[in-house]
């Protein structure tokens, strides 16, 4: 039987992707692991990797398609001996967006044999082991919601969460152990309010402002006078994430000057010992900012009341700091994740930045590496901002915004002298991390920051 | 466990001045509901007290569940005993000893009244003997019990006595009493409820039961098998009623041909009693009328919430159809004051009401658990043929507007069925076509009271046909005929 080929999730809270290239066309040969097709999610590119063999019959979803529903076939895969145009005849018809969800599961038919298996959600790790005869499927196992490899689900949720088109690994479960019951489907249904948010406490519908109609904002502007620039998906998803957090999370602020002249000379010290490398180049040249995330790691380890995550039912109280660092890329910006920041050298933390800014650039990061995190850095000192207040981005309790470090006239000891400082901001989501923990925290940041030696100890 | 501000007696009778006690919760009434709430209180590590003014365990086991599926064993032992031939053994001048099988019975309920007791104990609940009286949220005042019931029974060693007591959380499980119509008040001589009924000193040559739910058709059935000319006569058109219309149909006609008289759609509109027989008047629903005269009456016709005297009235706790109105959480409209249970409606079923009790203070706790849905409690009725349901019946499914598929598997094309001589029965269940979701499973015949919860589990678990058919049933039993009603609804049976 011929295979269709899927619209992979590619991460646990995608919906919907865009076909940016196919690397396989009508009639070509496909091995297990070949690149079928280059996917563009929320943030980043991904590969889509064949799982089985046989001929590409027939392209659904030609590439440059947006918004190509998850679970949607986009090809169809004749299986070894099969015709390929028999293959290419059956296949369903592409349903390029999310809006219009797949058919509900054919009806049993009447006569005597079981019901057919539902069609069946991308397999997750650990499935695929049920007694059903399940055709095999090319999507790419992605990491479950829940973090580990299977969703609780119970089987009516599963089929009734397919007929309503919903992806069930998105639907908060309420039943034991957060499995999806068939009540939460319902609920999914009808309010959209138990959908598994990309992080906890999601704003309920219709608490959101009412916004001004996109046709009102264009009558306040001289028609001709603008370029309408539609939003890609790295777009919508900052302003979705941003107005989500900036609804749901009651932030405050906490600035302070950070004197760092001995961490300048420091650095320094530091990159001129540095070899050079096989490419004829110094093997490391550490920045101001890999300094500041390996204090803020510190920090956050010295300070761990103010290193958790807020959820509804308790607080995660993080062991490691996972750093996230705000890269600003064409259109928009990432936060990959350093992780374990604190157990990390300033040169590993400066190679794995180098790493990530790169690729992040390219949109190659995984889904993996900028998801997560226990804080942040957004650093706009390289802009010649003194100092500003950035927006957590959740599952952060607290983001630290840098400053500029600018040569600046204090008073020490009854007298002028010069000193380097930056300004320091931190934002903290106070249902996490109270006013008093924060500036604990940055109390701890600044020994780190001023003193650099102290982070050898 | 004993507190200290009790200062009193182990009698407990006195009523001494002390100050007023303070709980998490109290609960008022310790039948199936009440004490299984308590314990789950108590697990949940709430300072707990329950108060009782006549048995621990309550009607359930003492004068209830219990009791009677002791007398019922008695019946279905004789039953065997008198078919002993068609098994190839030999028994003869078969005879009971009423008295004995009453006896039986009694002291299977002692045994379970004392484990509850016990059970309270190794939970650290306290017991508080007498009558409760809510005087406000939070604060209710005991008094000593002065009904019929508890001038029979003592209060267990260590309870606390009357007096005045607080709790955060006040439970309501007070259960329910027999429902007296108008002409037919039991006397407790010639018209009995439930209570003599099960305590009776020989069994009467002939019987009148009035009403035909669980309680009704279990005595019939009783006293059918020991040997009493059995009338049973039903309001409505169909025999247990809240059963679905086509296992109903197969239990009358197994009990017509076990000599039971019927009569469906009828009424007993007098009961004219005399020294030592009653003669009642029929109304059969189809404009005639005609009379009976029995040894004895069983008023069957249903039970009535026991929401008097607790004080609810002056709380302004909200009373519907003489049960106290509740949400899915047990809660009643006056914060702090909850019911579970038969007091609290319908189904009136002792595991009903323990599974409400467990969902109310799992809420207090703010363990969010999901509220009771009442479409997922198994019913069961322990007559010959047993009875047991869960869910829709087939009816109520069409009414709803589902698109059903319905399975059938008869006893019959059942090997174990076969082998123990049971060959009646029937196994119905019904799927909502759209979803594959079982909505209903009806059974009759042998043992099905043990087979339900199978269902029931799967029910609970949402499990489609799917994984139903894919679940293997041991070889010989009676659960294979589960499997193959199933595949019956999707035209797979195979033995049949």
């Amino acid at each position: 039987m011929p295979i269709n080929i899927l619209m992979p999730a590619l991460s646990p809270t995608m919906e919907k992707g865009n076909i940016a290239k196919w690397l396989k066309k009508e009639g070509d040969q496909v091995k297990a692991g070949d690149i079928l097709a280059e996917i563009e999610t929320d943030k980043a590119t991904m590969e889509y990797e064949a799982i089985d063999e046989g001929v590409i019959a027939k392209i659904l979803v030609p590439e440059g398609t947006a918004d190509v529903a998850v679970n949607a076939p986009i090809a169809v895969l004749a299986a070894e001996g099969e015709d390929v145009k028999t293959a290419a005849a059956g296949a369903p018809a592409a349903r390029p967006s999310v809006s219009s969800p797949p058919a509900p599961a054919t009806k049993p038919p009447a006569a005597p044999q079981p019901a057919p298996p539902p069609p069946h959600p991308p397999p997750r790790a650990g499935e695929g082991r049920e007694g059903v005869s399940m055709p095999a499927s090319p999507v790419a196992p992605a990491p479950a919601a829940n973090g580990r490899g299977r969703i609780f689900a119970s089987p009516l949720a599963r089929r009734l969460a397919k007929a309503a088109g919903l992806d069930v690994a998105r639907i908060a479960g309420t039943g034991p152990h957060g499995r999806v019951i068939a009540h939460d489907v319902e609920a999914a249904k009808s309010g959209g309010a138990a959908l598994r948010a990309p992080f906890p406490s999601p704003a309920t519908p219709g608490v959101a402002p009412v916004q001004p109609s996109d046709d009102k904002i264009r009558a306040l502007f001289e028609p001709g006078s603008y370029d309408v620039v539609p939003h890609d998906n790295i777009r919508k998803i900052i302003a979705q994430r941003l107005v989500l957090a900036k609804q749901t999370i009651p932030h405050f602020y906490l600035t302070i000057s950070c004197t760092i002249d001995k961490l300048l000379s420091a650095r320094e010290d530091i990159n001129v010992t540095a070899p050079n490398g096989p490419d004829g180049k110094p093997a490391w040249k550490l920045s101001v900012n890999d300094f500041v995330i390996k204090a803020l790691a510190l920090a956050l380890i010295k300070v761990p009341e103010a290193n958790v995550t807020w959820t509804e039912t308790g607080m995660l109280k993080h062991k490691h700091a996972d750093i996230g660092i705000a890269v600003a890329i064409p259109g928009g910006l990432i936060t990959p994740v350093v992780r374990k920041a604190e157990t990390k050298s300033l040169i590993a933390i400066s190679a794995e930045m180098k790493d990530y800014a790169a690729r992040a650039r390219a949109r190659k990061l995984k889904p993996e590496e900028y998801q997560g995190g226990t804080s942040a850095i957004s650093n706009l000192g390289m802009y010649g901002v003194e100092e500003f207040a950035a927006v957590i981005n959740p599952p952060h309790a607290t983001i630290l915004a840098i400053g500029a470090g600018i040569e600046r006239a204090v008073v020490r000891a009854g007298k002028i002298a010069v000193a380097t400082q930056m300004k320091v901001t931190l934002s903290s989501d106070h249902r996490a991390v109270d006013g008093a923990l924060g500036a604990e925290l940055m109390g701890a940041f600044k020994i780190y920051i001023e003193s650099p030696t102290a982070m050898l100890v | 466990m004993a507190p200290a501000t009790y200062i009193g007696n182990d009698n407990c009778r006195g009523a001494e001045t002390r100050v007023a006690e303070s709980f998490d919760i109290i609960i008022i009434g310790s039948g199936p509901g009440g004490y299984v709430t308590a314990i789950r209180a108590a697990q949940l590590g709430f300072k707990t007290a329950i108060v009782e003014r006549a048995y621990l365990g309550g009607i359930c086991l003492n004068w209830g569940c219990i009791p009677t599926k002791a007398l019922l064993r008695s019946a279905e032992i004789f039953h065997y005993m008198q078919h002993a031939k068609d098994y190839g053994l030999a028994a003869e001048k078969v005879s009971y000893d009423a008295a004995a099988v009453v006896k039986r019975s009694r002291g299977v309920s002692k045994r379970l009244n004392d484990g509850v007791g016990f059970l309270m104990k190794k939970n650290k609940v306290s017991v508080i003997w007498g009558e409760a009286l809510i005087d406000a949220p939070g604060k209710v005042t005991v008094k000593p019990a002065k009904s019929e019931a508890s001038r029979n029974s003592d209060a267990p060693k260590g309870a606390l006595g009357p007096g005045a007591y607080e709790a955060k959380h006040i439970i309501i499980a007070t259960g329910a009493r027999p429902r007296v119509l108008p002409g037919l008040e039991p006397d407790q001589k010639l018209v009995w409820t439930y209570f003599e009924a099960m305590v009776p000193e020989g069994v009467p040559k002939s019987l009148l039961v009035i009403g035909s739910g669980a309680i009704g058709t279990e005595f019939a059935s009783f006293y059918r098998t020991l040997g009493a000319e059995v009338t049973l006569v039903e309001v409505l058109p169909q025999i247990l009623p809240v059963e679905d219309a086509e296992i109903a149909g197969l239990a009358r006609k197994a009990f017509e041909k076990q000599g039971i008289k019927i009569f469906t759609g009828a009424k007993v509109t007098r009961l004219d009693r005399q020294a030592d027989s009653v003669t009642a008047t029929i109304d059969d629903g189809k404009g005639g009328t005609q009379t009976l005269a029995v040894d004895r009456v069983i008023s069957a016709v249903g039970v009535s919430g026991n929401v008097e005297n607790l004080g609810l009235e002056r709380l302004g706790v909200k009373i519907d159809r003489g049960a106290i109105a509740i949400d899915g959480y047990g809660r009643t409209n006056v914060p702090g004051i909850y019911a579970i249970g038969d007091v609290a409606g319908p189904p009136l079923l002792a595991h009903k009401a323990e599974h409400e009790g467990v969902i109310c203070v799992e809420a207090i706790k703010g363990l969010k658990p999901h509220p009771m849905d009442k479409l997922k409690i198994p019913g069961c009725t322990y007559c010959a043929p047993q009875i047991a349901s869960v869910g829709l019946t087939e009816a109520a499914a069409k009414e709803k507007k589902l698109d059903i598929r319905v399975g059938r598997f008869p006893f019959v094309g059942n090997g174990k069925a076969i082998a123990l001589g049971e060959d009646q029965g029937l196994v119905k269940v019904i799927f909502d076509k759209a979803t594959g979701q079982l909505v209903g499973a009806h059974m009759i015949g042998a043992e099905v009271t043990e087979l339900i919860q199978g269902y029931v589990v799967a029910m609970n678990l949402e499990t489609t046909e799917e994984e139903l058919m894919h679940t293997v049933f041991p070889h010989p039993t009676l659960s294979e005929m589960m499997g193959e009603a199933v595949l019956d609804a999707y035209g797979r049976a195979l033995n049949i």
